[in-house]
């Protein structure tokens, strides 16, 4: 009985033989081709080996004015969670009734800060700060949980490298499941 | 060539009315009993003796006046109106963005969710997209890195697939130590299922080229987080589909207009909305989304990463909380099933808080990765009852018991919640929430 899941693939399959045997164009092919140039400020994911990360660099002395000023309405100057989630703080908690959840205790990669700053933060107006402030608050926020000191500095070389204290708490389920 | 589909001997083959077979404890009856009775007491009840128009003082209003004349865009009758998405929202007046709404599911009937009542989770509000300024680009480790307008997308060979997407949160509300007392669609309507139509993301990622280091797709959403998300390669190019149609028409701005990914079965979050980017890599970015949210406290504070399916589940939407059943008598209990697994293979029931079960009827519009619609007849002794449902999917899987569920997770685990749903039924026929 043919399911949804090989329909799908058959026409996929379609057309890559479409592709594939002597004729190209048979293919819609109507993609138009992407250079580098496309590309910047466009792809702004950043892997976990650092991956995709600007140049640029700041420590947590220089964030301080800035987290002040755009974030603390709603995460509190120290992180400590106000109308918005906590950033800081449940060192400790993960295995308990009352488990508390941030940047410190639970998250396995300090690139998703500076990722997910870029991306997504301030709130009220994403994608609205530069990579150097962008590596400040980062700086910041790893200050506030006590994973860098104030005057480490955070850069593409060494953020990376940034040892996150629940680093050893997650269980890959994707490359755990049984392949059947 | 088959019979007629209901004709003659309909109320027995549905309902089994006059002299039911119980099945299961607490009134179940059988599903398909065939009783001789029961076509005499349809005849009966079907035709008071008053109904006839004996004169034209009897006809209604509208009878009587023209109707309106055709419109533009149809929308539901009047007396519809309380039918309606329940609204909530994580933080308050800094982030109206984030939030979303249940689709009502103790309010519909079949199998697929109308496009206003598909449920919504978005994390930073809903975007305005114009389709002429959208592309979505696929690059990282392919060959020819592209770039597709809506139009040109518009003209790839589409297909449809009938596919329910469900909030990794979904049922959330059940995680609570007090079974909240609210309607069915506030506990489990963060899933809904729809007709899609696109591409199959497979065609795009052959024309692109994909190297064979890229074993995992970053998908990104062109809205005010961002939102991204890694997928396995596999799963791209097993039945991924990149949709521009959502039962038939443009997909909703909710709903990621005016494209989104199709994941069948996977986390709804996945189902990245406004697709604007798909990024081929050889391993998960670790994006916020895939580390710290929808991951799965384990009970040693560990916690599962990439626990992508959505487990085997069913709920009975008619009765439900906020019904009142109407004194003793007939009722048909109405549900729906789904796994992401695919199939759902099968259906019991319980009115005996789960000592006895029967067997539902599994109608016959279920299809894999979509919602299957079941039913089952039950007559109702006037006592407090307990009516459950249980699914078993095709790969036999089968659904939990919320204590089963509560011991394979950590303190405040809230993705992935696919118990059991008790709803308790009291003397008075007024149906509630209970564990
Ligand atoms: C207007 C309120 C507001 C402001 C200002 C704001 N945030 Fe946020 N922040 C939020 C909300 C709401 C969330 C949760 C978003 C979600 O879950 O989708 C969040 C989430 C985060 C997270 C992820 C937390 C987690 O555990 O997943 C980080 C990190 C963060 N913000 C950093 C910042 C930084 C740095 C700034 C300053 C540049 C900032 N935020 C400014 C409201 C705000």
């Amino acid at each position: 009985m043919p399911t949804e899941r090989s329909r799908i693939a058959t026409l996929a399959a379609a057309v890559a033989i479409a592709l594939c045997v002597a004729n190209v164009s048979a293919a819609p092919d109507l993609g138009e081709p992407v250079s580098a140039a496309d590309l910047v400020g466009l792809s702004i994911t950043i892997g976990p080996d650092g991956n995709g990360l600007p140049p640029g660099r700041g420590t947590a002395i220089d964030g301080v004015d800035l987290y002040v000023d755009r974030c603390a309405s709603c995460h509190g100057v120290r992180g400590q969670g106000r109308t918005g989630p906590a950033l800081a703080g449940g060192a400790g908690t993960l295995a308990g009734k009352a488990p508390v959840r941030t940047v410190g205790s639970y998250w396995p990669h300090a690139t998703t800060l500076f990722d997910y700053i870029r991306r997504a933060m301030p709130y009220d107006n994403p994608m609205s700060l530069t990579n150097e402030q962008v590596y400040q608050l980062t700086a910041y926020v790893l200050w506030l949980n006590g994973i860098v000191g104030r005057d480490e500095s955070i850069d593409a070389r060494t953020l990376p490298g940034v040892k996150m204290p629940n680093r050893a708490g997650f269980v890959n389920a994707w490359d755990a499941r049984d392949r059947d | 060539m088959r019979g007629t589909r209901y004709g003659p001997g309909v109320l027995t083959r549905f309902a089994n009315v006059s002299d039911p077979i119980p099945v299961a404890g607490g009134g179940l009856l059988s599903r398909r009993a065939l009783l001789k009775g029961a076509m005499v007491m349809g005849a009966g009840a079907a035709l008071p003796a008053t109904a006839a128009n004996e004169h034209l003082g009897a006809a209604m209003a509208w009878q009587k006046t023209p109707g309106r004349p055709p419109t533009g865009y149809g929308n539901p009758s009047r007396f519809e109106s309380a039918v309606t998405r329940t609204t909530y929202n994580r933080y308050g007046a800094i982030a109206l963005g984030n939030g979303g709404s249940f689709t009502p599911l103790e309010r519909l009937r079949g199998t697929i969710t109308p496009n206003g009542l598909h449920f919504e989770r978005h994390h930073q509000g809903v975007p305005d997209i114009d389709p002429a300024k959208h592309r979505l680009v696929v690059h990282g480790l392919v060959r020819r890195p592209l770039r597709f307008s809506i139009d040109a997308l518009g003209r790839y060979p589409m297909t449809s697939t009938t596919a329910f997407i469900e909030c990794a949160g979904n049922s959330f509300p059940n995680t609570n130590d007090k079974p909240p007392q609210v309607t069915c669609g506030e506990i489990h309507g963060l899933v809904s299922c729809s007709e899609w139509t696109g591409v199959p993301l497979a065609m795009l990622l052959e024309e692109a080229g994909v190297r064979t280091d890229a074993k995992w797709i970053v998908a990104e959403g062109a809205d005010a987080v961002s939102m991204h998300r890694s997928i396995p390669i596999e799963k791209a190019r097993d039945d991924a589909l990149v949709a521009l149609y959502q039962n038939g028409e443009r997909l909703r701005p909710e709903q990621g207009y005016p494209v989104r990914l199709l994941l069948p079965g996977w986390e709804g979050n996945m189902s990245v909305k406004w697709l604007h980017r798909l990024e081929l890599v050889t391993a998960p970015v670790q994006a916020r989304d895939e580390t710290s949210h929808y991951t799965d406290a384990l009970p040693d504070g560990r916690a599962l990463q990439f626990t992508f399916e959505m487990g085997v589940k069913s709920v009975i939407t008619q009765p439900s909380p906020g019904w009142m059943l109407q004194g003793p008598g007939y009722y048909d209990i109405s549900g729906l099933a789904w796994s992401g697994a695919g199939h759902v293979a099968r259906v019991d029931v319980s009115a005996d808080g789960g000592r006895t079960w029967a067997q539902a009827e599994l109608l016959e519009t279920a299809q894999p990765f979509a919602f299957t619609r079941f039913r089952l007849p039950w007559r109702w002794d006037g006592g407090p009852v307990r009516l459950m449902s249980r699914a078993m999917d095709e790969r036999e899987q089968i659904q939990p018991t919320r204590a089963e569920w509560l011991q394979r997770y950590g303190a405040k685990q809230r993705y992935h919640y696919h118990a059991i749903q008790t709803w308790q039924v009291d003397d008075m026929g007024e149906v509630s929430n209970a564990y």
